[in-house]
């Protein structure tokens, strides 16, 4: 066992209002220079939806992350690092600025100077790269709340797996949002990509940077990342990406998109980790078994033989206490209402996501199905208009039992917590009925609803 | 360390490499090879870290017009603002309750972009074209005030650079002459036409108090009128005046937190409310059930448990049939002891209403009244078995005799909800108005009466089971079946075929919500918005949600009731705001004008609407209404005192002042009506297109009318500033015109002398202004900022020093009224002006329409001659006024003596040569509104409640006591946001950190509401409410513009395209129009206007996603890129709100000219009821009470357009 910390977050994906106030905040603080312009170290997405940039997430199509050989072992998608060293002139599975888009300006000036005219002025379109009139096609976030509709969201990769049992009509609409920054993952692809040596991981927290003066700008991480959230700077020719704020959190302060987070969704906290474990987790031979793979190579901050053996690798009091007051932990491992993105891509990412509920459809709702009542409760999971196949494609490799076990535990929740707020005694047999005392369900209560600043990072 | 047994990882050469750079770098490789590890800290990009490292951090906040009022950091590094973030340091909610923090939003988040971006406005700019007569003019006669009067009597200049405005041409000129130019266009409009041909408008005072404040002190002191925005907006509910006596209040966000029932009703919180979102989400978790009521999937469904897909503009019949669903089972079935209790005290459900025969049956008429005393309404008692008078009526608000009981306090009085068993009972004859097409007709159903004094009654809970169609054994009448009675209204089926909602839905929602009511004691909640506000018949929608809550006691208890979030209304320290802002401390009364109608006349979109608004009255109405049209019914109101007229004449009301004293110096106003009366003097609204009659200068701040609220527009552009429009409506034929309103046959084009604008942005307003001020932004002043969202009141702060030639708006106005000062020293001098008041809310005009009939001629205006010291109004403006020494604060009704504020003023602010309280910096007018305020000074509040107990009898003051020594300082909101002190200004108590929740005081301190009964009403007995058959809730569906205005029917096709339901919701991505054009907005979003349609529709116009169409209708032509969504209903396409004509707007294909702005489509309509005043809660206050200026009810045509386009 070696011990080491790694700072990771949680979204509840519940309470996402896809507001974008991290996208922006984050954009102003970090990336608002040209060579940038295009690159959103924090994203948000609506699903169904073909993401930024756009399907990123068909790695049939763009070779990112690990895959694990009939041998059990895991090699880059992309090919080994010689032969991505023998095609380093020429890596055809780059996103293209049409993937991401091409950003724009307005020719704003001309509002102040237009001369006499027989027209009211306007600003037009101009792109920021050739400078020139342009049409808007494509952007960031061109799909935003279904904008778009099946036109553009039957390109969505998640949508593709599970399209048999998902029709994009307006009875049965359903959306959700998906924040994304880098996972910091703990088995980086981009970091095994790199010919320069230049992408690490940091001792202390595990946030993966890229140092600018050793990366020679191969852009072979933005292959290998199967998230795509390394972005190349075409001023500088060097490749950047989301820095878990590092500046920040080492004096203590939250990540800008956590801290900025108007739904309150966001946590951070420390996790200590087996580094031994990490490979061989990552190389578990059924992608559905990974989610239970990871959460193997977390250890338990209570337990004296990691706090011992924590101490031993150097880490500090202060560090140790902060991985047991983790509300990462919790929500991973004590509640288990937490789930990776994309855990298929093997890359062990460290920021995990609570799925979000929804409305029940209209088909079950006559029937009772609303999700408040104790016996409709697990009826009411089936019901949701969100289907859990599309969760399970983005969270568990495709399998919807922790999907329906998380979704079941929030509704659990409403549940458990009506009662008391309508001051009736608590039910304790709604916290049992999915694997919780009444005291534990309290406490994610707090933990998610209250979520108060201190706990949340 | 061992070595890793599987060797997972890449080839040897690669391993290699690593191992290599683990070499000669001092840090570590994985064992497998697979990851690099290095120590961190000192040696990261130097760059990431001065990124995060600001010089500077300062506390501001955005003062645009949203309820967020969200306190952030602003950064600055070398002297330049770089980013912003939100401040976390919100007082707590408490322990057991989410918090504030961090609230905010994308848009505030990108506000830094405008500092420096390409479209801020640095410099003063002027149309080229009258620069240059200016100059010439001047150069020739020497003097700017004759300057500009010689450009303003030649019809030919004038008109030639009214024709340039909007397009381009635009030159950047000094402060100086800017300042010239304005204060010559404002003395010779005052001097030639009178001040009240001089406006302002500016909305919302609690997004920046100081801005807002200065510029409407000015105008208020050199006579001219604040235009009203609440009602303008459509934001005023005028449900609530009708039925709480109300501008509107509502509880603050955390309440949610407290609610276990949430119906989110046409309000997509997420979108509009978003730094308040989070509190549904987390209010979910505590086992809040939560439904939300919207036509598109939008984006706040995702909270949602359930989601009714309701049709637009039908809220009304799923409240209407939710309401009988609630009548039938926890009224007139199950008798619900919280719900009759509640009704019996705090609504006018028990009182008695006369009944007269109509037809063969019988029609409800007024409130049936003690003798003698038409203010006090009866109820029958059933300890006394007689009629009895109950406390709180306004026949106990104003008269002597009444003090003390102004309460709620029933005594002995048992007030029965029902004549049910106490007489015979008789058919009465009900109005619908169910059809789609608007049309009315009867229904006969049947109420249990008693004979009280001679008079054959009902009570309003009998009226309304009629109404709603609540049988009760014994009654006779037509009644529906059962639920599933489809064509009687207002049964769950019958609304089933309006709405589309599912019967059973309704019924369970409505079954749901009332049942929480019960279980919870009153904590079920309707948070309420635009989307169901903004239409011509909102006020009727909204009673009957309203009666959801009121039925079911939710109102006045913390996690019940409305919520309705539509607009941002509250300035919490309203008293100080509201005297500084009106000039209150000098002139007494100000002017000030309900905006609808007066863009309805000036704008001349009256001659543009026929329709005949008999057409719209109940099929039992007497008649008053037909042949009617709007301008008729707004001539009548000004008439007779219920709405503000501005101008008021057909002449200078500076010269009317001086003849009236030289007739009559005893009375002069005695002259006034006498020339009145024999037609020697006009209401100017008679004739608004005569030239005396124009506004003639019009002051926009903090607001871009034109390409934000302005409802038709183009209208706009063609009557008012003269210059090219899209208009395509004739104007009405000879036979449809207003009988009382003068026609001229050729209408005036270019009504203004001056448009102005300050702002720190190019907007359409800015676009068509003739001179342009640079503003500062919120990053560059100090100010104050609140909201009915939270509870607090926090500070601006100036990041960086105003940069180029900007100006805070405090600054810009002290210096205009400096060069207007000195131009009118000349010119003006020393003046008498006479000021009509209409009647006013929360006075004793209240009282002058007994019975609220109607009678013309038995009321009008109030007449005042005040005085204007012209050439020292520059003083004025920097000084607080001796009239607060003499006169005092009033704020609804409540008038608090503060003298020991205006001595703590003159120490804290310094004084000027005349010892008055200095307001000469922006600080100081922080200072002074903090310190007149009972929310914000503690003395003030229990002062207020002292008085407000006296009236009423009921124990109060200790609800501020607690706070009596504490005043909140300027420096305390710099601070952090400090939380507001109970006070008598509002309704809500905030005693020992409860959250703010609408009228708990007068639910549990039995303070009256400030209507008729003192209670909440559900019968409106006003002559016109009840000739326009909307006495009782009721359902009316949207307007047809087909049979109203000969539109194409919906869904039908022609050339122009396809006919459909036109919206315009908020958006995501802007504050109105602000952020709109912003950079990081419009990459968020579609890059420029768009239009969402669905997918059937798109397929029958043949578009794609991202094509251009455009959308056509007699109002104008809108161009805009096609979002194809499956979220969006067929048959209703919507144009988010506010989106300005000048980023990516290409020419027309139908006009040729530039697209226009989303209200080139639509246009004002106004609905005659909202024009009532003088009569109880149906009296006017600015944004208190007024025609709203809805947009909702509109129709398109639209189509594909060539897809090549022209800018």
């Amino acid at each position: 066992m070696r011990v080491m910390a790694q700072l990771a977050m949680v979204m509840n994906l519940d309470k996402c209002i896809g507001c974008h106030t991290c996208s922006v905040t984050c954009k102003q603080a970090w990336t608002n220079r040209s060579g940038v312009e295009y690159a959103w170290f924090n994203n948000v997405e609506t699903r169904p939806g073909q993401g930024y940039p756009r399907t990123y997430q068909d790695q049939q199509r763009w070779q990112g992350g690990w895959v694990r050989s009939a041998r059990g072992r895991l090699r880059p998608r992309a090919g080994g690092r010689l032969k991505r060293l023998l095609s380093i002139f020429a890596n055809p599975k780059l996103p293209t600025l049409r993937d991401y888009y091409e950003p724009w300006t307005y020719d704003y000036e001309h509002l102040l100077s237009s001369p006499p005219a027989q027209q009211t002025p306007v600003a037009q379109p101009i792109s920021q790269m050739t400078g020139r009139p342009t049409a808007i096609t494509w952007s960031a976030n061109w799909d935003d709340s279904l904008a778009g509709g099946n036109e553009v969201a039957s390109g969505d990769p998640i949508l593709a797996r599970v399209s048999a049992s998902v029709r994009l009509e307006y009875e049965n609409a359903f959306m959700f949002f998906l924040p994304r920054i880098c996972e910091h993952c703990l088995n980086p692809s981009c970091a095994a990509s790199c010919p320069s040596g230049a992408i690490y991981k940091r001792v202390e927290d595990g946030i993966v940077l890229i140092d600018q003066n050793r990366c020679r700008g191969w852009r072979m991480c933005v292959t290998g990342c199967p998230y795509k959230k390394i972005y190349f700077n075409h001023r500088t020719g060097k490749a950047e990406k989301c820095t878990f704020c590092f500046p920040r959190v080492e004096i203590g302060q939250p990540t800008v998109c956590a801290e900025t987070c108007v739904g309150r969704l966001r946590y951070i906290g420390l996790m200590l980790y087996d580094a031994d474990a990490v490979a061989q987790a990552a190389a578990t031979e059924h992608d559905t078994d990974l989610y239970a793979a990871q959460r193997s190579v977390f250890l338990d901050p209570h337990d004296p033989s990691v706090i011992a053996a924590a101490r031993r690798a150097g880490i500090a009091e202060d560090w140790i206490d902060a991985a047991q007051r983790s509300p990462a932990w919790d929500l991973i491992v004590r509640y288990e209402v937490a789930l990776p993105l994309h855990p298929e891509y093997r890359t062990m990412p460290m920021v995990w996501y609570i799925p979000p509920l929804s409305p029940v459809v209209e088909a079950l709702r006559d029937t009772g199905h609303d999700g408040e009542k104790l016996g409709n409760l697990f009826g009411a999971v089936e019901a949701l208009r969100i289907p859990v196949r599309y969760l399970a494609e983005l969270f568990t490799a495709g399998d919807p039992a922790p999907v329906e076990a998380v979704l079941r535990r929030l509704a659990a929740m409403r549940a458990y917590q009506r009662r008391i707020n309508l001051g009736d005694p608590p039910d304790e047999s709604i916290a049992e009925a999915v694997g919780m005392s009444g005291e534990q369900m309290q406490a994610m209560y707090r933990l998610l609803a209250i979520a108060k600043y201190e706990q949340r990072y | 360390m061992e070595h890793h047994k599987n060797g997972v990882t890449a080839g040897p050469a690669g391993r290699a490499l690593l191992a290599l750079g683990g070499l000669v770098r001092r840090s570590e490789v994985s064992p497998d090879g697979r990851a690099l590890f290095e120590p961190g800290l000192a040696q990261e990009d130097p760059f990431y870290r001065r990124r995060a490292a600001p010089d500077k951090v300062v506390r501001s906040t955005h003062g645009v017009n949203c309820t967020g009022s969200c306190s952030w950091n602003v950064y600055v590094q070398d002297g330049i603002i770089t980013w912003e973030s939100q401040q976390t340091d919100y007082p707590t909610v408490g322990p057991d309750s989410p918090e504030y923090e961090p609230r905010g939003c994308p848009r505030g988040a990108a506000f830094s972009w405008y500092t420096y971006s390409p479209t801020r406005i640095r410099y003063p700019y002027a149309r080229g074209e009258l620069v240059t007569m200016f100059r010439e003019a001047k150069a020739r006669l020497g003097d700017p005030v004759l300057a500009w009067a010689d450009i303003q009597a030649d019809p030919e200049r004038r008109r030639r650079y009214q024709k340039a405005r909007g397009k381009g041409g635009l030159i950047r000129i000094g402060w100086a002459e800017a300042l010239e130019i304005i204060a010559a266009a404002h003395v010779h409009a005052i001097k030639e036409y009178g001040p009240d041909r001089v406006a302002g408008f500016s909305p919302i005072p609690a997004m920046s108090m100081v801005s807002h404040a200065v510029g409407a002190r000015f105008i208020s002191l050199i006579g001219g009128a604040m235009l009203s925005f609440y009602d303008w907006y459509a934001d005023l509910p005028v449900a609530s005046p009708q039925m709480f006596g109300d501008q509107t209040d509502v509880p603050e966000s955390a309440d949610w937190w407290n609610a276990s029932y949430l119906l989110m009703w046409g309000s997509n919180v997420p979108v509009t409310r978003t730094p308040d979102a989070h509190w549904i989400a987390e209010a979910r978790y505590r086992g809040q059930k939560v439904v939300v009521i919207s036509p598109d999937y939008a984006d706040n469904v995702k909270f949602a448990d359930e989601w009714l897909a309701c049709q637009p503009g039908t809220d009304g019949a799923l409240a209407m049939a939710m309401g009988h669903v609630i009548l039938s089972e926890f009224h007139a079935g199950r008798c619900v002891r919280r719900f009759t209790e509640y009704a019996s005290r705090y609504t006018d459900l028990p009182f008695l209403v006369t009944l007269s025969e109509r037809h063969g049956a019988f029609v409800p008429g007024k409130f049936l009244t003690a003798p003698g005393e038409p203010f006090k309404p009866l109820v029958w008692d059933e300890a006394d078995a007689a009629p009895a008078t109950p406390n709180g009526s306004l026949g106990f608000r104003y008269a002597d005799s009444g003090k003390g009981k102004w309460n709620l306090d029933l005594g002995q009085i048992q007030p029965a909800l029902s004549c049910m068993d106490s007489g015979e009972s008789v058919d009465v004859l009900l109005p619908r108005f169910d059809h789609p097409d608007g049309r009315g007709g009867v229904l006969r159903r049947g109420v249990p009466t008693r004979v009280v004094d001679g008079h054959l009654v009902t009570t309003v809970y009998d009226l309304l089971l009629a109404q709603y169609g609540v049988y009760r054994p014994g009654l006779p009448g037509s009644w529906p079946q059962s639920y599933a009675d489809p064509c009687q209204p207002y049964t769950p089926a019958w609304q089933e075929a309006i709405t589309g909602v599912p019967a059973a839905q309704c019924i369970r929602v409505a079954r749901e919500f009332a049942d929480n009511a019960e279980r919870s004691g009153g904590r079920s909640m309707i948070v309420m918005g635009a989307g169901t506000n903004h239409w011509f018949h909102s006020d009727t929608t909204y009673r009957a949600m309203l009666a959801l809550t009121t039925l079911t006691g939710c109102q006045g208890v913390n996690g019940g009731g409305w919520a309705h979030y539509v607009g941002q209304e509250k300035c919490r320290p309203l008293t100080g705001w509201s005297h500084l802002a009106y000039g209150l401390d000098w002139t007494r009364p100000p002017r000030q004008m309900a905006a609808t109608p007066y863009w309805y006349l000036h704008t001349d979109q009256w001659r543009y609407d026929g329709h005949d608004c008999g057409t719209m009255a109940s099929p039992l109405s007497d008649g008053r209404f037909a042949g009617t049209r709007t301008a008729d019914l707004i001539a009548q109101s000004a008439r007779m005192g219920w709405m503000p007229s501005i101008p008021t004449f057909d002449r200078n009301p500076l010269d009317l002042a001086d003849e009236a004293m030289a007739s009559h110096p005893d009375h002069p106003t005695d002259g006034i009506i006498d020339a009145l009366k024999d037609g020697r003097l006009g209401f100017a609204c008679a004739d608004p297109d005569a030239p005396q009659n124009w506004p003639r200068v019009l002051t926009v701040w903090r607001a871009n009318l034109l390409g934000s609220s302005a409802k038709g527009h183009e209208y706009f552009l063609r009557h008012l500033l003269g210059t090219d429009s899209s208009v395509r409506a004739a104007e009405t034929s000879p036979d449809r015109r207003p009988a009382e309103v003068t026609w001229h046959d050729e209408a005036p084009e270019g009504k203004l002398d001056l448009l102005l604008s300050l702002d720190f942005r190019m907007t359409s307003t800015t676009l068509f202004s003739d001179v342009i001020l640079p503003a500062a932004t919120w990053y560059e002043k100090h100010d104050l900022s609140s909201t009915d969202m939270h509870p607090f009141v926090h500070a601006f702060n100036p990041a960086i020093q105003p940069p180029w030639q900007t100006r805070t708006d405090f600054d810009a106005f002290h210096h205009i009224a400096r060069a207007f000062s000195a131009c009118a020293a000349e010119h003006l001098g020393k003046r008498r002006d006479l000021v009509a008041v209409p009647l006013a809310h929360d006075t004793p005009d209240e009282l002058a329409t007994p019975h609220g009939i109607v009678r013309d001629g038995a009321t009008m205006p109030k007449l005042v001659i005040v005085e204007r010291d012209y050439a020292a109004i520059a003083d004025q403006l920097a000084a607080l006024g001796p009239l607060l020494d003499s006169m005092g604060t009033t704020t609804k009704g409540v008038t608090v003596d503060v003298t020991p504020e205006i001595d703590f003023l003159r120490s804290a602010n310094g004084v000027d040569a005349n010892r008055r309280p200095a307001l000469t910096r922006d600080t100081h007018m922080c200072e002074a509104i903090l310190a007149l305020s009972g929310t914000t000074n503690g003395r003030v509040a229990v002062a207020g409640f002292e008085a407000l107990q006296r009236v009423t009898g009921r124990r109060l003051t200790d609800l501020a006591a607690a706070h009596e020594s504490e005043r909140i300082r300027f420096a305390d909101t710099q601070a952090r946001p400090v939380q507001v002190f109970t006070s008598a200004e509002w309704s809500g108590s905030e005693q020992g950190g409860r959250r703010y929740s609408p009228f708990t005081l007068n639910v549990e301190r039995l303070k009256p509401w400030h209507t008729l009964t003192g209670r909440q009403h559900l019968f409106l007995d006003h002559d016109w409410m009840l000739d326009f058959g909307e006495a009782m809730p009721i359902y009316r569906p949207p307007l047809d513009m087909h049979r109203l205005f000969g539109e194409p029917e919906l869904t039908s096709t022609g050339e122009l395209g396809l006919t459909v339901r036109y919206l315009t919701p908020h958006s995501k991505w802007s504050i109105h129009s602000e952020y709109q054009e912003n950079l990081l907005m419009q990459t968020l979003s579609r890059g420029g206007p768009a239009i969402w349609i669905s997918e059937p529709d798109a397929a029958k116009i043949g578009v794609r996603d991202n094509e251009w169409v455009e959308a056509v209708n007699r109002n104008g032509v809108v161009v805009a890129r096609a979002v194809v969504t499956h979220k969006m209903p067929e048959g209703t396409v919507y144009m988010y709100h506010a989106q300005d004509r000048m980023i990516n707007v290409p020419r027309s294909q139908t006009s040729g000219r530039r697209g226009g702005v989303h209200n080139s489509l639509t246009r004002l309509l106004i609905k005659p009821t909202q024009l009532i005043g003088g009569y109880a809660q149906f009296s006017f206050a600015l944004n208190y009470l007024g025609p709203t200026g809805n947009q909702r009810d509109e129709v398109t045509m639209i189509r594909r357009r060539q897809q090549k386009v022209e800018y």
